[in-house]
């Protein structure tokens, strides 16, 4: 094999027309325009095949991560460590900030801080040019999914490399990812197989014609498909999961090899990291090094973690290496005092793969490149909640919380998941007449509620009601009826008829009237 | 303990001796299901205590406060205070209204700055008990002397379960009913999708859990899916019903409340 | 560069955050928010080397443990193992009684002194390093790119990965090797975690072995306590 491969080419097939250097996502990254989660996820739901891979996937990473916790005697007293740690960066985040800079910097490393997502993929795009490349490798960072990074460079005439595994078919499969540790989940053996028979040999080495779908062949294509463009690479982009301030370190935890060779092949490295991902201490990692691997993918240790500090001499690694702080909401989170426990997530998913309505619905519904229960309670806090797709986040919860359960740094994900309801409920109240005519339904009806369950002689009015009712329908059971706001029960289900006691009229006539 | 020495005991020797109970029916129960209130009467009552029903009662509050409607909810917080306010013990047959109160009222509360009202919610919240907590942690009983000669199988709800941590009580109750059979539910941990409010806001959504979890009741071949709210059973029993499985839907303390005698 | 841009940008996110921290009274972390827990100790383990080499092969790596004379020998047995026959690239300070031995079984030594280039790499077979913590309880070997370990890229490009670790250096938990390791981090060496060979869950979250990173570990354990 030769270190230049497969030329960098513009490709018009499966672009809509357009040539470009990279697959052109389905979905914009912006989410703007798109359904609210109750209707993008009927789609959803009649998607056979992703939602038996979404139930496979989802029971295989519970089960494992169970075995792997309970192999841990220690898991609440770590839980309640890593708690603390990320408390105190949040609540010291500038001292934080500044020490890690400081850190940094002594180390070779060009720090620079990033407002917006704009300016964070600025940065990126500058580097590059003032590097002279026209392209990148990348380490799965949701961070520059959320910034919609690879569109940016794509513009900018640079290409954007995916090379975690998943990513790549992802991004081979004009696809978004759906979740955000393995984006791929949605996806089965079949499809990955098709996906790279049909993509990769626009965009560099192809498939082996031969190519079964048996995962070690998918992931040896994917080797090899990679391994070109690894070994060309002048600049590579990476996220962090940590950065430890008092030694300027950045960590990355990973499985493939994928982000060894990012980190360490090109000769540039840009670091894109939520300012939220500082951690106090190099010490402190031990507790995070013990918490994430078992909570993420169910293993005690994940393949390779990688903690450099800065430039590494004696050739060791890139010699450019630049961090962008990035805020892009995060100082609007840290501002609630209820929302800003969300800054503790370590990016591990454990809530996202117990949740039942994750497992059903997929990441695409949601609207955000977390999905989830930290989609729904981070991103409505990043974005704000202007937006109809934002303002349905929140509610795409049935309030079972099973995430509260696993999460390792014991985010009270249903006391947020209230709080932003509250949010949005409050925002819906402030606008005199709603955008959405489901909305004005459901003002008038909490209204009623709140104003019927106030005092009891109203409750007691109401049941005279219900009471009716019963003796009308005559114990017959209610089917579907088109009656708005019931139908939405009745379509999928039967109830009996309304008894035509309540309990307290029996108590009345049982207790009281007959002592 | 055994049935006939609960039923036999004396009245002043039975655990709920001398203890004044507030019965929270909650709104749900009131309206329609009478029968469960009737049969918490029914269990308090066979254990000694004497129960009492203010008729000022009315609601939680979490179909507003789970729908981010605070303001709509505080005077529903205002009510449950005027109505239990004075009692040492309060039981509701329902793990999600108790844990509404115990969690959702104090945070209303503070909400509303009134100091008054928050000292008012803390006394009063915490006097309330989910009924497997009030006879498991209060009377110390484990068996209550029923009888049910069924096969069931047992769904614990989402708020019980993880909001209160009512861990084992439920099974260990059931555990003691005689003539009974009780299997394992699969995915039992899993939400059946109703989430109040949740079930009309994300009707597709709410449907494809609650089918996968009648699918799990149809596996177990039980005669009755048992649970601790109702609410949740509504919601499994209606997709049943529409299947026409035949399992029919019963409320723990239903169960409870039923003796060799009835 | 935008440096005045970044300069505004600091100071302002600066000023948010402290913004939305005026809730935080004790300026102090340490006082604020207190942090339970006991860095560095260990777990009570019965072997932790045994545990240590229980663990790897669960990563379905393999493991051979050794006395220390024999250790030559097992290099190249692992070499051969692996089906790495033709080269192996060593770093500069690696044992020169391992490097002869390898030389001596027909295999061609590149000594990473110069530098080899990435794709010299890539048509290397394999690569031996020694190691300088491990940790039994997770399985995992430490690296901190010292001599007889060498840069990161050598243990990284080459497809199998044949590493000496001395029974002195397993520890039984996470911590013991964090505080194993942290002077060479203050010197300013990356550390490279390595817990088997190189994986893959991500198409159908089955394990897939061997992605990136070289896809055989074969791991010679040292008996030298």
């Amino acid at each position: 094999m030769t270190t230049t491969g497969t030329e960098l080419r513009r490709i018009t097939e499966g672009n809509h027309g357009v040539a470009r250097l990279t697959p052109a996502p389905d979905a914009p990254g912006t989410f703007l325009g798109m359904p609210k989660f109750p209707k993008a996820v009927k789609k959803e739901l009649e998607l056979s095949v992703q939602r038996k891979n979404m139930r496979n996937a989802t029971t295989t990473i519970r089960n494992k991560r169970a075995l792997r916790v309970s192999e841990s005697p220690d898991w609440e007293d770590l839980r309640d460590a890593a708690t603390a740690i990320k408390n105190r960066v949040a609540r010291h985040l500038d001292y934080y900030l500044e020490e890690a800079e400081k850190n940094l910097q002594a180390n070779g490393v060009h720090v620079h801080w990033a407002r917006d997502g704009e300016e964070a993929n600025r940065i990126v795009a500058e580097i590059a040019k003032a590097k002279g490349v026209d392209e990148v490798v990348k380490i799965k960072s949701i961070t520059t999914q959320e910034t919609d990074l690879n569109e940016y460079l794509e513009e900018e005439n640079i290409a954007c490399w995916e090379t975690d595994l998943a990513e790549l078919i992802v991004q081979l499969g004009h696809d978004r990812p759906s979740h955000i540790v393995v984006p791929a989940i949605h996806r089965n053996r079949a499809e990955v197989r098709e996906i790279f028979l049909r993509e990769m040999k626009n965009y560099g080495r192809p498939a082996p014609t031969d190519v079964t779908s048996n995962p070690p062949e998918l992931a040896n294509a994917a080797r090899l498909h990679l391994r070109e463009k690894f070994l060309r690479a002048k600049m590579a982009v990476s996220g962090g999961n940590f950065v430890c301030a008092d030694t300027g370190s950045l960590v990355i935890v990973e499985s493939e090899g994928n982000g060894r060779m990012c980190l360490t092949l090109p000769e540039t490295l840009v670091s894109l990291v939520g300012i939220e991902k500082i951690i106090p201490k190099f010490d402190d990692l031990e507790v995070f090094l013990k918490l994430l691997p078992r909570s993420a993918t169910g293993e005690r240790m994940n393949p390779y973690n990688s903690v450099w500090s800065g430039v590494t001499e004696g050739n060791d690694g890139p010699q450019e290496q630049h961090i962008i702080f990035m805020d892009n909401g995060r100082t609007d989170v840290l501002a609630d005092k209820i929302g800003r426990e969300v800054l503790r997530c370590i990016r591990c998913a454990s809530c996202i793969n117990v949740c039942p309505v994750y497992e059903r619905a997929g990441g695409h519904a949601y609207g955000s490149v977390y999905p989830g229960p930290i989609g729904i309670t981070l991103t409505p806090q990043l974005r704000g909640v202007d937006d109809p797709v934002d303002r349905a986040m929140p509610y795409a919860c049935s309030l079972c919380a099973a995430c509260n359960e696993v999460c390792p740094v014991k985010i009270p994900f249903t006391d947020i998941i209230l709080h932003l309801r509250n949010r949005v409920a409050d925002a819906e109240k402030a606008e005199k007449i709603s955008k959405d005519p489901e909305v004005a339904v459901e003002k008038v009806l909490m209204k009623t509620a709140g104003w019927i369950f106030g005092d009891a002689k109203r409750f007691e009015a109401v049941q005279l009601g219900t009471r009716g009712a019963g003796k009308l329908l005559h114990g017959k059971p209610l089917g579907p009826i088109p009656v708005p706001v019931a139908d939405r029960w009745l379509r999928y289900r039967d109830v009996d008829a309304l008894p035509t006691d309540t309990f307290r009229s029996w108590w009345k006539k049982n207790r009281e009237d007959g002592k | 303990m055994t049935a006939t020495s609960v039923n036999a005991k004396t009245a002043a020797n039975k655990p709920g001796a001398g203890m004044t109970v507030g019965l929270f029916i909650t709104c749900v129960n009131d309206v329609m299901f009478p029968q469960t209130g009737q049969a918490v009467v029914t269990i308090l009552e066979r254990l000694g205590c004497k129960v009492e029903f203010p008729r000022a009662q009315t609601c939680c509050g979490q179909m507003t406060t789970n729908t981010g409607y605070y303001d709509e909810s505080i005077p529903t917080v205002k009510q449950y205070v005027k109505a239990f306010s004075g009692y040492d013990y309060v039981v509701a047959p329902s793990g999600s209204c108790t844990a509404a109160v115990r969690h959702q009222h104090p945070m209303l509360a503070q909400k509303t700055g009134d100091q008054g009202l928050i000292r008012d919610v803390d006394q009063v919240a915490t006097k309330l008990f989910d009924l497997p907590e009030f006879l498991i942690d209060v009377l110390g009983v484990v068996d209550v002397g029923a009888y049910f000669p069924h096969t069931i199988t047992y769904h614990p709800s989402c708020h019980g379960k993880r909001l209160l941590g009512l861990g084992d009580r439920p099974y260990e109750l059931l555990r003691n009913v005689r003539g009974m059979t009780m299997v394992p539910l699969p995915m039992e941990e899993q939400c059946c999708g109703f989430g109040g409010t949740f079930s009309i806001k994300n009707p597709d959504m709410s449907a494809a859990m609650a089918a996968d979890k009648a699918r799990h009741v149809r596996e177990t071949g039980a005669e009755y899916v048992v649970g601790d709210d109702n609410s949740c059973l509504l919601n499994i029993v209606g997709v049943l019903s529409r299947g026409n499985s035949g399992v029919k839907a019963i409320h723990l303390a239903e169960i409870l409340a039923n003796t060799e005698e009835d | 560069m935008s440096t005045i841009q970044d300069s505004t940008a600091r100071a302002e996110i600066l000023a948010r955050i402290r913004r939305a921290t005026t809730d935080v009274t004790d300026k102090n972390p340490e006082t604020d928010t207190p942090i339970n827990w006991t860095y560095g100790t260990g777990i009570d383990m019965e072997d932790v080397v045994g545990t240590f080499v229980e663990k790897v092969i669960d990563y379905s790596a393999t493991v051979v443990r050794v006395k220390k004379a024999d250790v030559p020998k097992a290099v190249v047995d692992g070499l051969k193992a692996t089906g790495a026959d033709k080269s192996a690239v060593v770093p500069p300070g690696l044992d020169p009684s391992w490097i002869k031995a390898i030389k001596a079984a027909g295999i061609e030594v590149r000594i990473d002194d110069p530098q080899l280039s990435h794709t010299e790499l890539d048509n290397t077979d394999a690569v031996v390093t020694a190691a300088s913590s491990a940790v039994a309880d997770t399985g995992t070997i430490v690296l901190t790119h010292v001599a007889d370990q060498g840069r990161r890229a050598i243990s990284l490009v080459p497809d199998r990965h044949i590493c000496v670790v001395r029974a002195s250096q397993v520890v039984s938990d996470v911590g013991e090797a964090m505080q194993a390791v942290k002077p060479a981090v203050h010197e300013g060496h990356p550390l490279t975690w390595i817990s088997g060979g190189s994986a893959t869950s991500d198409i159908e979250l089955s394990r897939v072995d061997g992605v990136h990173g070289p896809r055989q570990l074969y791991v010679v354990v040292v008996d030298d306590q």
